[in-house]
C-alpha cells in the first residue's frame, strides 16, 4: 500500500500540486486521471522521488520515502516498476538485453536464470521469440509491452504506469490495460495508473482520483464515476459525445 | 560555464564517483568506450598529427632563414611543438569535436526519452552508470591518443620537409636527437590527462540536464564542444604554466 499525505509542488511561481492525499491499495489497479496540467504526472514523479515534493509524505508500506538517504531510496526502488509514457527502453540494447538488465545490476542469478525469467517475462507480455529485436524495429503496442515485461522483470512490489495508452491505437489499449490489471491482481502488486484514457478509467479503474488544477476532486470507483453530480469531473468523463451518448443509455 | 554551472558540474562528478553496483557491468562500459574513443579515433589524429608536423616544419624552414641558424634546428622545435603543444592540444580540440559532441548527444537523447528517469527508478546511480565509465576511458585512451599523435607529427615533419626540400633526411633526425628533454614528454601526458578528462566530464554534463526536445539537445551537443575546447584551453596554460 502506499499513502501520500499532504503533497505540494511547484515549479516557480506555478503551484502545482496543492496539497494532495490519497491511499492506494495492493490488489487493485489505481487510477489518477484529469485533464492536462492537472498535475498527475508531477504527482506520481513525487511518489517516485523524480521530484521532491516541498512538502508531505509518500509511505510505501509504513516506509516514509521522501526523507529517505541516497542508499534507502536505492532499496525501495529496487521493489518500484515502472512502465513510462515513451516506454523509455535503452536504444543501444535488444529486448532480452533490456529487461535483463535490472536482473544483471542486482541479482548474482546464472545467465540461464536469467534468461529464463526474460523468457518468462516476455511469454507473459505474449511478445515471445522477440528476443533480440532492437527497440527501433518495434511497434507503439510491442514497446509499451516490452516495457511492462522489463518493469516485472524484478517481482516489483510497486508498479507505475505512465500514459500506458498514449499513441495506441485502441484495440491495443485494451490489451495492455487487461494485461496491467491481470499482474496487479496475480501478483497482488501496488499498482498507480496515470491516464486520461476513459476506456481505460471505466475498463480497470478500481480505485479512481480525480485530480483538477492540482487538487484532488473526487475519488471512488469506475462504478460511481457515472453517478457524481461533480461538474469538473463530468466535464472531463463526459466531454466525447461517444460517452455522453453512453451516459444518456445508461 | 557561470558558477552555478559549475557548481552542478561539480556536484554531478560527485555523484559520478559514487560506489558501482556491479563492477564488472562498469569495466565491460569502460571497455566498450576505450573503443569508441581510443581506437575509433585513431583515422582522425593520424591524419591530422602527420599533416599538422608537415606543415610545421614547412613553417620553420621558412621562418628560418638565415646562415647563422643550422638547419639542425628545424628538427628539434618540431619535435618540442609536437610533444609540448601540438599533439596534445590539437588533438583534445579536435576529441572535444568528435567524442565531445557524440557524448552530450548520447547522454541528452537519453534524458529527453526518460532512459535516465528509467535507470533513476531502477535504483541505479545514473551518473555513475553513464558518466564514469566515460571518464576512465577518456583518461586512460587520450594520453595513448597523445603519444600516437606525437610520433605521427614527427614522422610527418620528416616527410614534409624532406619531399619540399626544406631540411635533408639527416638534418631532421639529427634535430630530433639532439637535446631532448623526456620531461617534455611528462608534460605532455600530463595535459593528456587533464584533457581527457574534460573531453568526457563536461559533454556527459551537458547532456545530462538536458530540459525539452531535438532542439536543446543539438543545442547542449554545441554547448558542450564549445565549452570544453575553451577548458582545454585554460587548462592548457595553468599545466604549461605550472609544469614548465
Amino acid at each position: 500500500m502506499i499513502e501520500i499525505k499532504d503533497i505540494h509542488k511547484s515549479f516557480g511561481e506555478n503551484h502545482v500540486l496543492k496539497g494532495i492525499s490519497g491511499k492506494f491499495e495492493a490488489g487493485v489497479t489505481n487510477l489518477i486521471i484529469g485533464g492536462s496540467g492537472s498535475g498527475k504526472t508531477t504527482l506520481l514523479k513525487c511518489m517516485i522521488g523524480l521530484h521532491h515534493p516541498e512538502t508531505g509524505s509518500v509511505e510505501y508500506d509504513g516506509r516514509e520515502f521522501t526523507q529517505m538517504s541516497f542508499e534507502e531510496r536505492i532499496e525501495i526502488r529496487k521493489e518500484i516498476g515502472m512502465l513510462f509514457q515513451g516506454s523509455a527502453l535503452f536504444d543501444s540494447m535488444t529486448v532480452e538485453e533490456n529487461i535483463m538488465f535490472p536482473l544483471n545490476m542486482f541479482t548474482e542469478q546464472p545467465r540461464s536464470e536469467k534468461l529464463d525469467r526474460v523468457n518468462f517475462c516476455l511469454d507473459r507480455v505474449n511478445l515471445e521469440g522477440k528476443n533480440k529485436l532492437f527497440p527501433a524495429e518495434l511497434s507503439g503496442g510491442m514497446k509499451k509491452r516490452v516495457g511492462i515485461a522489463r518493469a516485472i522483470a524484478m517481482n516489483p512490489k510497486y508498479l507505475f504506469c505512465d500514459e500506458p495508452n498514449s499513441g495506441l491505437d485502441p484495440k491495443t489499449s485494451i490489451v495492455i490495460d487487461e494485461l496491467i490489471k491481470e499482474l496487479t491482481e496475480e501478483y497482488n502488486t501496488t499498482t498507480i495508473v496515470v491516464t486520461h484514457d476513459m476506456n481505460s478509467v471505466m475498463g480497470i479503474g478500481d480505485y479512481i482520483m480525480f485530480l483538477h488544477e492540482g487538487k484532488k476532486f473526487w475519488e471512488g470507483s469506475n462504478k460511481e464515476i457515472a453517478h457524481t453530480d461533480i461538474q469538473e469531473l463530468n466535464d472531463f468523463v463526459f466531454a466525447s459525445r461517444f460517452m455522453k451518448a453512453a451516459k444518456e443509455k445508461f | 560555464m557561470n558558477f552555478t554551472n559549475f557548481g552542478k558540474y561539480i556536484l554531478l562528478l560527485k555523484a559520478v564517483f559514487r560506489k558501482p553496483e556491479k563492477t564488472k557491468i562498469y569495466m565491460k562500459a569502460v571497455f566498450q568506450q576505450m573503443d569508441f574513443i581510443g581506437v575509433g579515433s585513431l583515422g582522425l589524429i593520424s591524419i591530422i598529427a602527420t599533416f599538422i608536423g608537415a606543415v610545421m616544419t614547412l613553417q620553420i624552414a621558412f621562418q628560418l632563414v638565415s646562415d647563422f641558424i643550422p638547419k639542425t634546428v628545424i628538427g628539434s622545435v618540431t619535435r618540442d611543438s609536437s610533444i609540448l603543444e601540438l599533439s596534445p592540444t590539437i588533438s583534445a580540440i579536435v576529441l572535444a569535436g568528435k567524442i565531445g559532441s557524440a557524448i552530450s548527444s548520447e547522454i541528452g537523447t537519453m534524458r529527453v526519452t526518460e532512459q535516465i528517469d528509467a535507470l533513476e527508478i531502477m535504483g541505479i546511480n545514473s551518473p555513475g552508470y553513464l558518466i564514469l565509465p566515460k571518464i576512465l576511458a577518456g583518461i586512460t585512451m587520450v594520453p595513448l591518443l597523445v603519444i600516437f599523435a606525437m610520433v605521427l607529427s614527427i614522422t610527418g615533419g620528416y616527410i614534409g620537409g624532406t619531399l619540399s626540400g626544406a631540411v635533408s633526411p639527416a638534418e631532421y633526425i639529427q634535430g630530433i636527437t639532439t637535446d631532448f628533454n623526456p620531461y617534455t614528454i611528462t608534460v605532455s601526458l600530463v595535459k593528456a590527462f587533464v584533457f581527457g578528462f574534460i573531453i568526457t566530464s563536461v559533454p556527459a554534463y551537458e547532456g545530462f540536464y538536458v530540459k525539452g526536445g531535438a532542439l536543446e539537445v543539438a543545442q547542449a551537443s554545441t554547448r558542450a564542444v564549445v565549452v570544453s575546447c575553451i577548458a582545454i584551453l585554460a587548462c592548457d596554460y595553468i599545466v604549461t604554466q605550472l609544469l614548465l
